[in-house]
């Protein structure tokens, strides 16, 4: 039970790298940065003003968009421009990750922060003894709205249905008159304030510190390449597995073991099916 | 080969240089300093070996580091084993994950192949943090053996790593200039059009991932005996992984004296900034400056160098 809550707040942090790794094919690993950045704003807001932290996260997003859109200008017109994308490419992002996870840790420190909210810490009991907390529910249901509205908007709208075009055929887009660098900064925005309001929903689950990004790193990839790179639905059930196969693994081996299972899932996914389970 | 003799000649020079500066006894921090730096001359030099000259990036580098320190440790607790013994043995086992992971590159490339090494790292990080043996996720106390020479052990260890660093970069250069670095450049360039034209890649990547791992290995054997404590979060620090790929890339990967360059200056320019300021805004600096090169000046200091000379 606890695992299916946690797999719908997994598929809430994967949304995003689905979106930037598995439809644009850009290697953003300072993903997890932004999903902890999302955090800590929340922190600050709900702190200092006492705000909902997922209503904060929500309100934030078009900050976060913004700052996406500005980190994919600066991508484009230094390397994906000059097409040596892949190797330097991926050590900006890299070096974008550890000024992230530093600067926070400068600003706040590395104490655990924790956001405080009136059904943080209430359940609603199922009898039997089985409680389902608030602080697990409703960041499922926020993940899973989530999908949901990103389903729905690249299936339904006009930009939506570009940005999975753009994927597909650049070429193709283009002659159709429509800027692939307009629309990847759109659908690199959308993917970063996906992690932003993730993080939201990370700080009212558990406490949060600058490093804790590295925890999600492999569980954002191992999620999103075993739901088969740039699949909403596919990433959802992958999230799925993986929460359940993590709050296993702590129940019956030992919490200290729960971090390897999504790495372990990812190398296994990586070396036997890459294209993931509902690959194209 | 004629110019290997003279780049030996060189090393031997560097390597009494090293042991001179040893028997003069300076400052104690210098030797403490210096071992730090000398330590990213080998580990820059062995990523750059997988990651400069055959294109593929390793985010675990902190992995092969750590292997090669817990290897020590795992010795060092079951027969007290000698020096030289734990270098040989940390660098073996190391080279032996590096080998798994050159079988990876079958069906990885590119930024899968970097995100897999990542997730070893964690992977393996986990396993030590469960292996009671090894101190667990607490950490584990050495002790140094006595009597060392040149007075006090770091200073002994110094001068191994001066060693080991004019070692790696040997081994370096030497794969450079032969026709292994040719044919690893061939891969980097175009892995398809390499092995058409009949380049052994898999042969090649292998004969990288081992030779980089057992270099990470050798570098990260005697950090037990160096800090006389190890636990888990020291042993994969991040740091490792930013630093040992910012050194090559701030340097340029093109070439041995590329992440030389780079491992002396960032290396020296952490360990001031480290005295200094902070240890955290030090860490800030290198991410930075290895964002502010990758995008200013993407073939490093060698680049900036050769554009210049070119006027």
């Amino acid at each position: 039970m606890a695992g299916l809550l946690l797999g719908g707040f997994y598929a809430a942090v994967s949304l995003g790298v689905s979106l930037i790794f598995g439809l644009l094919d850009i290697a953003n690993i300072a993903q997890p940065a932004f999903l902890i950045a999302g955090s800590y704003a929340a922190y600050v807001a709900n702190s200092a003003y006492g705000f909902d932290p997922i209503l904060v996260g929500i309100a934030l997003t078009p900050l976060f968009y913004v700052i996406g859109a500005g980190v994919y200008r600066v991508y484009y017109a230094t390397f994906e421009r000059r097409g040596d994308e892949a190797l330097r490419g991926l050590v900006f992002f890299f070096g974008l990750l550890f000024i992230i996870e530093v600067s926070l840790s400068m600003r706040f420190g590395v104490d655990y922060r924790m956001a405080q909210a009136g059904y943080v810490g209430k359940s609603i009991d199922l009898g039997g003894g089985v409680g389902v907390a608030y602080r697990y529910l409703v960041p499922c249901l926020v993940g899973l709205a989530m999908t949901l509205a990103l389903y729905l908007f690249l299936g339904r709208t006009f930009y939506g249905r570009a940005i999975m075009a753009v994927s597909q055929d650049q070429g193709a887009l283009r002659l159709m008159g429509a800027n692939p660098v307009h629309i990847k900064t759109i659908a690199f925005g959308i993917g970063i304030a996906a992690a932003s309001l993730a993080g939201a929903l990370l700080i009212t689950i558990a406490p949060v510190i600058p490093s804790t990004d590295r925890d999600y790193i492999g569980r954002m990839f191992a999620i999103t390449v075993l739901g088969g790179m740039g699949s909403i639905g596919g990433t959802l059930v992958a999230a799925v597995i993986l929460g359940v196969a993590e709050s296993l693994m702590a129940t019956f081996i030992g919490p200290s073991w729960a971090q390897a299972v999504s790495f372990g899932i990812l190398l296994l996914a990586l070396a036997v099916r890459p294209a993931g389970l509902f690959g194209r | 080969m004629p110019r290997l003799g003279w780049s030996v000649l060189v090393g031997i020079a560097v390597i009494a240089a090293g042991v001179a500066l040893a028997m003069l006894r300076v400052n104690p921090y210098i030797y403490f300093a210096g071992y730090v730096i000398l330590q990213y001359v080998v580990i820059a030099t062995a990523w750059n070996i997988l990651g400069g000259y055959a294109g593929y990036v390793n985010f675990g580098t902190p992995a092969f580091f750590a292997l090669g320190a817990y290897t020590a440790v795992f010795l060092i607790r079951s027969m007290t084993a000698p020096l030289p013994v734990l270098i040989v043995a940390g660098g073996l086992v190391s080279a032996l994950l590096g080998l798994g992971i050159g079988y990876l590159t079958l069906r990885l490339r590119g930024t899968f192949f970097s995100i897999a090494t990542l997730a070893l790292s964690v992977v393996l990080q986990t396993v030590i943090i469960n292996w009671e043996y090894v101190g667990g996720s607490r950490g584990i106390s050495v002790l140094r053996p006595a009597g060392p020479p040149f007075g006090s052990y770091v200073t002994f260890l110094f001068t191994v790593m001066v060693g080991l660093a004019v070692g790696a970069v040997l081994v370096a250069r030497f794969i450079e200039r032969s026709w292994i670095g040719r044919g690893l450049a061939a891969l980097r360039d175009n892995e398809e059009a390499a092995e058409c034209m009949g380049v052994p890649t898999l042969r090649l990547k292998l004969f990288a991932t081992t030779v980089s791992g057992f270099l990470l290995g050798v570098a990260g054997a005697p950090f037990p005996y160096y800090l006389t404590f190890v636990e888990p979060n020291s042993a994969f620090a991040l740091d490792y992984a930013v630093n040992g790929l910012a050194m090559p890339m701030i340097g340029g990967t093109t070439s041995w004296i590329g992440p030389v360059i780079g491992a002396v200056l960032l290396g020296t320019a952490s360990q001031v900034a480290t005295v200094t300021i902070s240890s955290e805004l030090n860490l800030l600096i290198v991410g930075v400056v290895l964002v502010a090169f990758v995008v200013l000046a993407p073939e490093g200091i060698l680049g900036l160098v050769r554009r210049l000379r070119g006027r």
